[in-house]
């Protein structure tokens, strides 16, 4: 665990929250804080701890409960520790139509965690979300940026075994 | 003019570079505009065109952008929603994924049309690899002058950033959108004030789809008039329709406004009918909130007319017997789905993205998920069919934003047009496990 005075965004992080911060009028830099939380999220650990939010609070110059109020709004930032691979399951609509609960089942099954739960070996954990616009080629999961798609069990297989040998946590940004 | 205005090169290989995208005619609509036409010129050509917003709404995009406000000294923006997250909608992906130059030209030009020298494209967070798609393209067209100071020698500048979403349906309706590019919650704005006169940071700014954008590059190119030729009536031009669940070939279609949906969902063009040899049971089609028609409605109007592809011909009936065209999520389902279990993901979906901020949806939206759950666990009674109406018919109409709508409506259909299944899950409430839903996966023995 981390304390508050580590905090701090590595050197190529800092350029980017510089880059982020141009985006806007000078006196409008909250505004960066989504894409801030993003940043943070990835750079530690992937999930946002009081502490970590407090430092981005820091850097945009706001009152911390400005940030605590939007990341526990918005669904893609995780308020607690995460597996390595946050694994998240499409269920609405078309995905429900093409099996997306016979994926979650057999993720369960694969990496021995309830939905919700971090696997043993804290590399998986399942996170069911709603429409991520891959209706099309249904059913599919997110795992950081990257989408699998059209997903069969044998899929699933080879994804899972991949990434255990990858072996890096997941990100978006 | 072809009847394909935006896919025209969706499938030659490297497409998404400045390169190969100028090769086939990219950027000639800025050219034209920035060359030849005065900012009011393009608003005029947008008017004559008909368009009308591609995110849902349908609402005429000329006079939208004629609304917009122009105090002196104060910048204006444009705000481009890509914040696509109506299930079944999954075209403006497709469109930043494979052509994303084709965007971005569309927003230089309505920039320039629009008088906003800053302009931003909001994408929903889960799309992070678009956004990145989006970056490299703009990071092109600033280095070959498309973007930044004095674009073509024009004196235009403009300045064009992808801002990512956290994952909130609620920022696809545009006043939650300008609240979180604001760095707030995707709270909606009580209107008035309307984006136009009190938009991004308090300015007169435009929102606009994905698809819409992308549409003013062609009604640049070919002028307003003849865009208007394409389509039927008051829908014209193309639309990107997003087709998914039991059809034979699910995926994004540009189609010519006014196609008959018998001729969408059967034709090899199209969908190529319903896999497995199934017939059509129902069909969604204009993304979740538009109402459910059962196949003899979809395919005909109650008037026993073919029913097109339109604004007018979806909706045509209004809610009794028929639908909308929304964003074009079109979600086709076989003779085995389950309508009840359908519907039942949908009001998970909406409880999920309330808000929060008024009672009639916050609340609302939670019921509706609880007693459809009732239904599919077996414990429902009769009675819980009209406390589902009941429900619903409180929220229509008490929201300070449209999301109390579109999990209403989902529910009233289902209830007006298959009311039997609900009543059948309660008289014989086992008969929920027989339905089979899953077609490309083997069924698979519970662990």
């Amino acid at each position: 665990m981390t304390t508050t005075t580590e905090i701090k965004f590595s050197d190529s992080a800092q350029q980017q929250v510089q880059e982020i911060l141009n985006q806007y009028p000078a006196d409008k830099s909250k505004s960066a804080l989504l894409p801030l939380l993003h940043l943070a999220q990835a750079e530690f650990d992937g999930w946002l701890s009081a502490p970590v939010m407090d430092y981005v609070a820091s850097i945009l110059n706001i009152q911390p409960i400005e940030v605590y109020e939007v990341a526990s709004f918005y669904s893609m930032f995780n308020l607690k520790p995460v597996g390595k691979y946050l694994i998240e399951v499409c269920q609405t609509s078309s995905c429900w139509m093409n099996g997306s609960e016979d994926i979650v089942r057999y993720l369960e099954r694969t990496i021995q965690a309830e939905t919700g739960q971090i696997s043993p070996d804290g590399m998986f954990q399942i996170k069911t979300v709603e429409c991520l616009g891959s209706c099309g080629t249904a059913p599919m999961f997110q795992i950081g940026d990257k989408f699998y798609e059209n997903l069969t069990f044998e899929k699933i297989d080879t994804i899972l075994d991949d990434l255990r040998k990858e072996n890096k946590r997941s990100r978006y940004v | 003019m072809s009847k394909k205005l935006l896919l025209t090169y969706d499938h030659i290989p490297g497409i998404n570079t400045l390169e190969v995208y100028r090769q086939n005619n990219g950027y000639k609509s800025l050219e034209k505009a920035l060359k030849t036409m005065k900012s009011d010129d393009i608003v005029e050509e947008v008017k004559k065109s008909g368009l009308r917003g591609r995110g849902g709404a349908g609402f005429p995009t000329g006079m939208k952008w004629s609304f917009l406000a122009k105090p002196e000294g104060v910048p204006r923006h444009l705000v481009c929603n890509a914040d696509e997250s109506e299930p079944g909608t999954f075209k403006d992906r497709y469109l930043m994924e494979r052509i994303p130059h084709l965007l971005i030209e569309g927003m230089i030009v309505s920039s320039y049309a629009l008088g906003a020298n800053t302009s931003y494209i909001y994408v929903r967070g889960e799309y992070f690899y678009i956004i990145k798609i989006l970056q490299n393209a703009i990071k092109e067209a600033y280095a070959a002058g498309l973007l930044g100071k004095n674009i073509l020698g024009s004196g235009y500048d403009l300045d064009l950033y992808v801002q990512p979403g956290g994952g909130a349906y609620i920022c696809g309706e545009e006043t939650a959108l300008l609240e979180s590019l604001e760095g707030k919650r995707g709270n909606p704005r009580l209107k008035p004030p309307f984006p136009a006169v009190a938009g991004l940071w308090g300015r007169p700014t435009v929102v606009n789809n994905v698809e819409t954008i992308a549409a003013v590059v062609p009604i640049v190119n070919f002028g307003g008039e003849e865009y208007a030729k394409i389509g039927i009536g008051k829908s014209t031009g193309t639309k990107l329709i997003s087709a998914s669940g039991h059809i034979n070939k699910p995926g994004v279609y540009e189609i010519e406004l006014g196609v008959p949906v018998e001729e969408f969902i059967y034709s090899d063009e199209y969908c190529g009918g319903i896999r497995n040899g199934k017939k059509l049971k129902a069909v969604v089609a204009g993304g979740s909130s538009v109402p459910i028609l059962p196949t003899e409605l979809i395919l005909k109007t109650a008037k026993g007319e073919p029913r097109l592809m339109s604004y007018e011909s979806l909706s045509d009936g209004g809610f009794a017997t028929g639908t909308m065209l929304g964003s074009g999520g079109f979600i086709a389902m076989d003779e085995d789905t389950s309508i009840v279990k359908n519907l039942f993901t949908f009001a998970r979906f909406y409880h999920h993205e309330s808000c929060g901020q008024c009672s009639p949806c916050r609340e609302g939206t939670g019921w509706m998920e609880k007693i459809l759950k009732k239904f599919i666990d077996g414990k429902a009674t009769m009675s819980d069919i009209d406390l589902l109406w009941d429900v619903q018919s409180k929220i229509e109409g008490k929201t300070i934003c449209p999301l109390g709508e579109a999990a209403a409506w989902p529910v009233a259909a289902a209830i007006r047009h298959f009311r039997h299944e609900f009543e059948e899950y309660v008289k014989n409430p086992q008969s929920i496990h027989d339905v089979k839903h899953y077609f490309r996966l083997n069924n698979l023995v519970e662990a």
